[in-house]
């Protein structure tokens, strides 16, 4: 361990230390960035947060597509010919410095003329000037101080969304009708027969109706909708007592009002639209940083390298791809199209689209598909589908992602309201005939309190109330769901599917040496060689050797698909696979590995083992008894004996699933009857996890891309799963335990109702107190519940 | 008496005269960001400090 961590990034800089200016540095990248922000006087970067920064990413040519006019076009918000608006997301932005920083961006360069940070969303908007800073200059600033801005497929496909506020206007007339109106009725409440009070009557009583009718037409809209939309469904949702209760509530209260028959019941009107939108509120929390909505758009590059015919590279966007194009495909890019390799050896990392981990080589005159990930050298391929055709497309074509939104529920509230409405409205009958024998009028008012009362204000906040929190108490344990009804149908699952690699497995393997005894020269030696290639083997086992790197290498040679191999003191070491390295493989094939020889003998070979995550066998013990437990992977079969020797005897093993296997396997359980959780990582998982009941993304870290999905687990939280799961089975214990309250206070109400004793007053209390009674209840209680559960599991 | 009238219309502008502010600063979205301001704020005095300081130095 270093006795001090790099200064620009906070990094262990043990093995090559840069000493520059009396600070540390862990590489060149983040001794570059220091020099950039000392030059133009931004050191107070580091005053704000310790070792803030991030390793900048290689950028030389990266961003060359930018230079493109047409590809510009689609990620601006605004142009006017020089002045250029621009929304970029920056997945880097994690401290009050990287504000800062971003904020004085014009510092660095003058084209730029302002720069505004919305953390939460992780954007940063910028306005410069095209004569004086080129959009790709701008890209390449902020990607030179380690703010690469995230640039996709979908920035460019998709409008500018409109945030909707329609439902804080909702709330914010609803509150200022209530307040007021209150105001209004308070002095009837309090001196009936007062004299100078009888002179005013009409002029509140008019100012009260004028108040009410917004609350009505604007606030409470949306409950009318909903419930004319169920009752042409033929389904009387929770939405319909309460349309009705509104309704009542109103011409009950104008007919006073214009008969001179009382005050009418505008208060609790009001105040009951205010609560209840106070209610969706609560429910709809939102995670800015989130997206629950991604598809392949947002994996994919927005532009590609295209060969002409006379052999001179341009960039196209990906969209205007054609069949017989020939695309330049780099170290570390993404395959846009399905596609034949012509030129180049190609290793093709599929683990985004199939979940097999180990990369794939392929010759040239193979088929590559969509999605697949270069590793090694440039290639050169020939597109022979469109992208809306490529094989990984297609699965965005399946009924699941179209339909998505319509995944009916049906919520625990709307099961109740159908009983409930039908009782509700057959009192108000029965009492409102028993009235009208002894008189005409009692029996209207009768009926018009039994709806008003009965309005199911306490019974429509319990479950977003109870959902909402327990949607907030999730997120501060970093599970992070999409809406708050998954809570509801997570506690109905009973059956769970999980994916394999990425999602059992961490994204880091264990590796192990096995063979001849090496020196530390040796490992020091294989370390220095290593340092030179870009493979993804390579650079895990760079990570996992702890050895200083020696002298240079010689004579280094990569031969993509095979190995490396390099000269270090008249050593001859080659690193690769077997057959690269000449040996004869005995044991099983299925396994990672990189095969050693110095010198022209073989020593050995450093084996990749997938490793588990540490809290997988007790996540399966405990949820084995309850649940049916499937493992569905898009792996080979190689750790199936040692999953099954880790795991409870029932669990089941799938391999080599295809994307669109997953999806009809998951669709096939259903047709059982079963509940279906999938817990997947990659997009291999994203049409699994839109057919099932409750998708969750299991991530590594929250701000890279997870799929469509319901919800998004961070990796290290994966351990709690079973507690989620009890949590959200106790939330509904809980809101079924808040139904039967607010039905004791529906009960208390209709008694004094039927007897015609409903005085506006008494409506006025009764029903605020009902509703936050209830409301303090569930708050208190999910609270409860997922402090006793983090409790126990710690 | 009448008075009340008045004095109610009066505060009723008042009031909705507010509310319409309100509106307004909602749909310029000032509150879509209620995070980045509160950082924000503090900034502007470290520069002013540094700035002293590198000043004093020139002098």
């Amino acid at each position: 361990m270093s006795d001090k961590p790099c200064f620009h990034c906070g990094a262990d800089c043990d093995l090559s230390k840069i000493i520059f200016d009396d600070k540390n540095f862990c590489c060149n990248g983040c001794k570059t960035v220091y020099e950039i922000l000392n030059q133009n006087e931004l050191q107070c970067y580091y005053d704000l947060t310790k070792n803030p920064g991030t390793i900048p990413k290689e950028i030389k040519g990266k961003f060359n597509y930018l230079d493109n006019q047409d590809i510009v076009s689609k990620l601006v918000a605004f142009d006017d010919g020089d002045t250029i608006v621009v929304e970029f997301n920056i997945p880097n932005m994690h401290c009050s410095s990287c504000i800062w920083v971003l904020e004085n961006l014009h510092k660095l360069n003058n084209g730029i003329k302002s720069s505004q940070v919305d953390f939460p969303k992780k954007t940063v908007r910028l306005t410069f000037s095209v004569s004086q800073i080129s959009f790709k200059t701008v890209v390449e600033l902020m990607t030179s101080i380690g703010y690469e801005p995230n640039i996709s497929l979908e920035d460019a496909s998709s409008g500018k969304k409109k945030i909707d506020r329609k439902l804080i206007y909702q709330v914010a007339v609803a509150g200022f009708a209530f307040g007021n109106i209150m105001l209004m009725s308070l002095p009837e409440y309090f001196q009936l027969d007062e004299f100078w009070l009888n002179q005013y009557k009409p002029f509140f009583r008019a100012i009260m109706f004028a108040f009410a009718i917004p609350v009505v037409v604007f606030s409470a809209r949306d409950y009318f909708i909903s419930a004319l939309k169920g009752l042409s469904h033929k389904i009387l949702n929770i939405d319909v007592p309460i349309a009705l209760g509104i309704g009542i509530l109103f011409i009950r209260s104008t007919y006073d009002i214009v008969f001179n028959l009382g005050q009418g019941y505008f208060d609790s009107l009001a105040g009951l639209v205010f609560f209840l939108l106070l209610g969706k509120v609560f429910q709809q929390k939102t995670y800015h940083f989130l997206s629950f909505e991604r598809d392949y758009k947002s994996y994919f590059p927005i532009a590609v390298t295209i060969i002409e015919n006379d052999k001179s590279e341009s960039y196209i966007p990906v969209y205007d791809v054609k069949k017989g194009d020939r695309l330049l495909i780099r170290h570390q890019e993404l395959i846009p199209v399905d596609s034949i390799i012509i030129n180049g050896e190609a290793l093709i990392d599929y683990s985004f689209v199939t979940g097999e981990s180990a990369p794939i080589t392929k010759q040239s005159g193979d088929k590559v598909f969509a999605g697949g990930k270069q590793i090694g050298g440039s290639i050169e391929i020939a597109v022979v589908q469109k992208m809306s055709q490529s094989y990984l497309t297609q699965l965005w074509g399946n009924a699941v992602f179209s339909k998505k939104l319509t995944k009916n529920i049906k919520s625990l509230t709307d099961a109740i309201s159908k009983n409930f409405t039908i009782i509700i409205i057959a009192i108000a009958f029965f009492g409102a005939l028993y009235w009208f024998r002894i008189n005409a009028n009692t029996a209207f008012n009768v009926f018009t309190a039994v709806l008003i009362i009965a309005c199911p204000c306490a019974l429509a906040l319990a479950a977003p109330f109870a959902l909402g929190n327990m949607l907030r108490l999730f997120g501060n344990s970093k599970c992070y769901l999409k809406q708050a009804d998954v809570i509801e149908s997570l506690s109905k699952i009973d059956a769970i599917v999980f994916d394999k690699t990425g999602t059992l497995t961490t994204s880091e393997s264990k590796i192990i040496y096995s063979g001849l005894p090496l020196s530390e020269f040796d490992f020091g030696a294989i370390k220095s060689l290593l340092r030179q290639s870009n493979h993804l083997l390579s650079r895990k086992l760079y990570d996992y050797l702890k050895y200083p790197a020696v002298e240079k290498v010689a004579d280094f040679n990569e031969i993509v698909g095979g190995g490396i191999k390099g000269t270090i003191n008249e050593i001859e070491i080659c690193l690769g696979s077997a057959k690269f390295v000449g040996a004869i493989e005995a044991d099983a094939i299925l396994q990672t590995k990189i095969w050693i020889k110095i010198n022209r003998e073989i020593r050995g070979k450093f084996i990749f083992e997938n490793t588990y995550r540490a809290t997988i066998q007790q996540v399966f013990k405990q949820l084995h008894a309850h649940y049916e437990l499937i493992i569905l992977s898009g792996d080979n079969e190689g750790e199936k004996a040692k999953l099954s020797q880790l795991l409870p005897l029932n669990v089941q093993f799938y391999f080599n699933q295809k994307p669109q296997q997953k999806l009809d396997f998951i669709k096939d359980l259903q047709s059982k009857g079963k509940n279906v959780l999938m817990i997947g990582d990659g997009l291999n998982d994203a049409g699994a996890l839109a057919q099932s009941n409750v998708g969750l993304a299991v991530s590594e870290d929250i701000n890279i891309f997870s799929p469509a999905c319901d919800g998004i687990l961070k990796a290290e939280k994966f351990g709690f799963l079973p507690n989620y799961l009890i949590a959200s089975k106790q939330t509904l214990n809980l809101i079924k335990i808040s139904f039967i309250i607010s039905f004791v206070y529906n009960f208390i109400g209709i008694y004094l109702a039927v007897q015609g004793l409903l005085s506006p007053i008494i409506a006025a209390i009764f029903m605020p107190l009902s509703s936050i009674s209830v409301v303090l209840f569930v708050t208190f209680g999910t609270n409860y519940i997922f402090k006793k559960l983090t409790f126990v599991s710690k | 008496m009448d008075v009340i009238y008045i004095m109610i219309v009066v505060s009723l502008i008042i009031a909705l005269l507010f509310f319409i502010l309100f509106l307004r600063t909602v749909k310029t979205g000032q509150y879509d960001d209620v995070y980045t301001p509160s950082v924000r704020m503090l900034f502007d005095d470290e520069i002013v400090i540094e700035n002293k300081k590198e000043n004093q130095k020139q002098l």
